[in-house]
């Protein structure tokens, strides 16, 4: 297990040189530079500038300037928050996006897994169809819609919690932004556990225990959930990416200064050295939590460990 | 009976796994929700908290850029002159000044009361110390050209010469002197602003770049830097060393980062916000019906424009056609009904309420809607172009709810008057810029021009042949020599003429048509006192107060 997680973490080195040298060349291929403004430089500032940020040197230079200090584990200034190194907003960033989409993903597996369960056991039932009908609204409306909604209505007009991050110091600020950004993710594990439940319940081991007098309970809970749960781990890796990083719409909706505003400002602002940073950061850990899917797995179905 | 208890036990022992993974989520949920919690509710107790828009990218006066930077260090900081609520410029750190006849000596009389936040005084030598740093190459400030004026800034920003040559001097320990290349009358005027305003030595010196983190930063106005949170918000302190501390009524300044205007709003609604930095054009209409004494609307130094590429055809050398093009946009229609939060047509380069001035309008901006149709029908048609010929063009914009729908009215009003085809283009903000820059595929572009400080020349310099900010590539000598005549003259008279002379000239040459001009739209709690409205939209905190809930 050790050697294949050793192999696979070595195996992405490659592709993680691959992704910085695109996005490097794609940041500086975009139009416009970090300082450029409507307000344009006369040119001493503007060659002082480019100057200071050696952004006056040929273009295989700065990469390689660059690439000198990541192996290093620097990843530089901010071009553009000029008090601020990236490694420190991102820092800063981070356990908020963390808190934010951990909590979101752990809501979503809690209530999806009771809700999809309860949903393929009463299958066609009324409380099926809730069950159904509510999960279907939660994949389609967009996070967009909701999030505003539920500003307006605990916010605004009942105050009950606070419309943004910096409105209160207590783990209330979280309370919306969590429930706007799991609403979807619900709504997608519980189909998911509901179908995969349902096919699992009608297969001829379940049959057999069900045959040997075990109660329900008792079949769910030893002999249905952990098949069930395949599809559900698989969808859990690319999806807590997902939450961690495309969390963009609720963190501005919500004001939580995470990563995915950052990225955004840092694209829109040319911040060439903070659009890297997040793209290497965000490129380690899709990597990580891929391999740790495939772990999970291996745990889950014996017949992938084996092989 | 037995034997599937025993085997439920079994698949018990063998799946526990399972149950400790449930227990785990759950505990985390727990744990992430507590690891949240901790701190204690911000005391709400005379504290401010100010919406400002984007987050500022620096506080330090010499990097920093943005009018949100500015925004938050004209709370921590404290130039030689300042303004009042409404606008009148006062002297601040300094108690009083000279100026030579020649205009070109200046010699600041410095408050010895005057106190940074750590307690030592503030003396001449940290002002000069200042200035050096704002010109220094190293430095590479954005804004190096606010010092341009005095003498040898301009050698030293090109690196011909040392900063320790700029003409500003200590002559005492609170007597400042500053030398001027040329008498530029405007020089009080941008004394006022953030990068005119001292840094503390011996810090920048002892944390280098880091000397803006709370804790390290050391400032000479009414508040201290309590706490910057990364993408949140900044808060103020109370800086109870500053000399006019007795003044200072609100303990507190929260700065908090919201660049939706959306957004903005539902905070305010919500009671997180005193004071938002705009309202969002789709509730403006609604907020003046219902919150008619919060809404404060403004005139602000600012004109939104649309610019003509004069470097190549159809605009070079066809200011009819270009005449024609701004005869036919109907001002009030579109700030009537395609902007509408109380901004007012633009018939000037110039915005409105700008001190020692009076703003040159086009001749045509007293004739009637109609008169103005016909005359832009017989200027397009003098300028070559009419119903066989139409002039097909492009119109470039950034993308933005507001630009687009300025565009399509632009575009249609062009169309039904003239009949010019013109297509709309838009991009994003940064290739927009480099598009303008350029020069290469612009033909008609949008922007606007926020003036730095209450005085015509911010307006007028952008328009002079060599001026970076000059989009539009229009070079014309009699207005150089005009706008640089007025720079050189000590009396406010002369000065004043020859830049209405300079502004007139612009007009008729039409290389812009300036369309409206900004208002600055604040909502403002009715728990807030001390507001005053003013052309630059700067509202200091320590000039505000805070009623009891």
């Amino acid at each position: 297990m050790l050697r294949f997680a050793l192999l696979r973490i070595l195996s992405a080195i490659p592709t993680l040189f691959l992704v910085v040298v695109l996005a490097f060349l794609m940041v500086h291929a975009a139009p416009g530079g970090p300082f450029d403004q409507e307000r344009v430089l006369p040119p001493e500032n503007a060659r002082n500038l480019a100057a200071a940020y050696h952004l006056d040197e040929p273009l295989p230079r700065q990469f390689g300037r660059y690439v000198s200090r990541l192996v290093r584990g620097d990843l530089g200034p901010s071009y553009y928050y000029r008090d601020h190194s990236v490694s420190d907003l991102i820092g800063a960033a981070l356990p908020k996006s963390l808190q934010l989409g951990l909590l979101s993903m752990a809501l979503a597996l809690l209530v999806g897994i009771s809700a999809g369960t309860t949903a393929a056991l009463k299958r066609d039932t009324l409380l099926d169809r809730f069950v159904t009908g509510f999960s279907m609204t939660g994949i389609s409306v967009p996070v967009f819609v909701i999030a505003p909604l539920l500003v307006l209505v605990f916010a605004v007009q009942l105050r009950w919690l606070p419309a943004s991050w910096s409105g209160s110091a207590g783990f209330d600020r979280l309370l919306l932004p969590v429930l706007a950004l799991s609403l979807p993710q619900i709504a997608y594990v519980t189909r998911l556990v509901r179908a995969s439940m349902i096919e699992v319940l009608s297969s001829d081991f379940i049959r057999t225990a069900r045959a040997q007098g075990l109660s329900t309970m008792s079949i769910i809970r030893y002999h249905a959930l952990k098949p069930a749960m395949l599809p559900v781990v698989s969808y859990l890796g690319p999806a807590t990416a997902a939450v961690l990083t495309g969390a963009v719409v609720v963190e501005i909706v919500f004001g939580v200064p995470g990563l995915g505003q950052l990225f955004v400002r840092g694209a829109l602002n040319r911040d060439y050295t903070l659009v890297l940073g997040i793209v290497i950061f965000y490129a380690i850990l899709i990597i990580l939590l891929n391999l740790l899917v495939d772990l999970l797995y291996g745990f889950l179905d014996p017949r992938i460990r084996e092989a | 009976m037995a034997a599937p208890i025993k085997q439920h036990r079994m698949i018990g022992s063998v799946y526990p796994p399972l149950r400790r993974a449930g227990m785990a989520l759950v505990t985390l949920l727990c744990m992430l929700f507590a690891a949240c919690g901790g701190d204690t509710g911000p005391d709400t107790r005379n504290v401010l908290n100010r919406g400002i828009g984007a987050e500022p990218e620096s506080l330090d006066y010499h990097k920093a850029r943005s009018s949100q930077a500015g925004d938050v260090q004209r709370d921590l900081g404290e130039g030689l002159a300042g303004y009042t609520p409404e606008g009148e410029l006062v002297p601040r750190a300094a108690l009083r000044w000279e100026v030579s006849d020649d205009g070109l000596e200046y010699r600041f009389w410095l408050r010895p009361d005057a106190r940074w936040s750590t307690g030592e005084p503030v003396t001449a030598e940290d002002f000069v110390y200042s200035f050096r740093r704002l010109v220094d190459p190293a430095t590479a400030s954005s804004y190096a050209q606010s010092i341009i004026d005095v003498r040898n800034a301009e050698a030293i920003l090109a690196g011909e010469k040392a900063t320790e040559e700029l003409a500003a001097t200590a002559e005492g320990e609170f007597l400042l002197h500053v030398g001027l290349e040329r008498p530029a009358p405007y020089f009080l005027a941008l004394l006022t602003h953030q990068s005119m305003f001292p840094v503390h030595r011996a810090s920048v010196e002892q944390h280098g770049e880091a000397f803006t983190r709370p804790g390290n930063l050391v400032t000479n106005g009414a508040y201290r830097l309590l706490e910057w949170e990364l993408g949140s918000l900044v808060e103020l302190e109370r800086n109870e060393n500053y000399w006019d501390n007795g003044s200072t009524a609100i303990d507190r300044v929260r700065h908090h980062f919201v660049t939706e205007p959306a957004v903005e709003l539902n905070r305010y609604r919500a009671g997180e916000l005193h004071i938002t930095s705009n309202v969002p054009p789709e509730a403006f209409a609604r907020m003046r019906d219902t919150h008619p004494g919060e809404l404060r609307v403004a005139p602000y130094l600012n004109v939104y424009y649309y610019g003509f590429n004069l470097t190549k055809p159809p605009f070079r050398d066809n200011p009819e056609l270009r005449r024609a093009l701004s005869l036919a946009i109907d001002r009030e229609a579109l700030t009537e009904s395609v902007t509408g939060r109380g901004e007012t047509p633009a018939w000037s380069w110039v915005p409105p309420g700008v001190h020692n001035y009076e703003e040159q309008r086009f001749p045509y901006s007293t004739m009637s809607h109609e008169e103005r149709e016909s005359a832009a029908q017989l200027a397009y048609r003098q300028s070559g172009y009419g119903e066989g010929k139409p002039l097909t063009i492009e119109i470039r914009y950034n993308t933005s709810d507001t630009h687009q729908r300025i565009a399509l009215a632009i575009q249609s009003m062009w169309r039904d008057v003239l009949g010019v085809e013109a297509t709309l283009v838009n991009e994003e903000f940064q290739v927009l810029l480099s598009n303008m820059r350029a020069k290469e595929v612009t033909q008609v572009f949008r922007s606007s021009w926020l003036g730095d400080y209450n005085d015509a020349n911010t307006f007028l310099q952008v328009m002079l042949s060599d001026a970076p900010s000059n989009l539009t590539g229009y070079a014309n000598e009699e207005f150089d020599a005009l706008v640089s005549k007025a720079a050189m003259q000590t009396d406010p008279e002369e000065r004043r003429r020859y830049m209405q002379e300079a502004e007139s000239l612009l007009l008729a040459d039409h290389p812009v048509i300036p369309i409206y001009f900004f208002v600055s739209k604040h909502l403002v709690s009715p728990r807030v006192g001390g507001w005053g409205d003013n052309v630059l939209d700067y509202h200091y905190s320590q000039h505000l107060s805070l009623s009891p809930e």
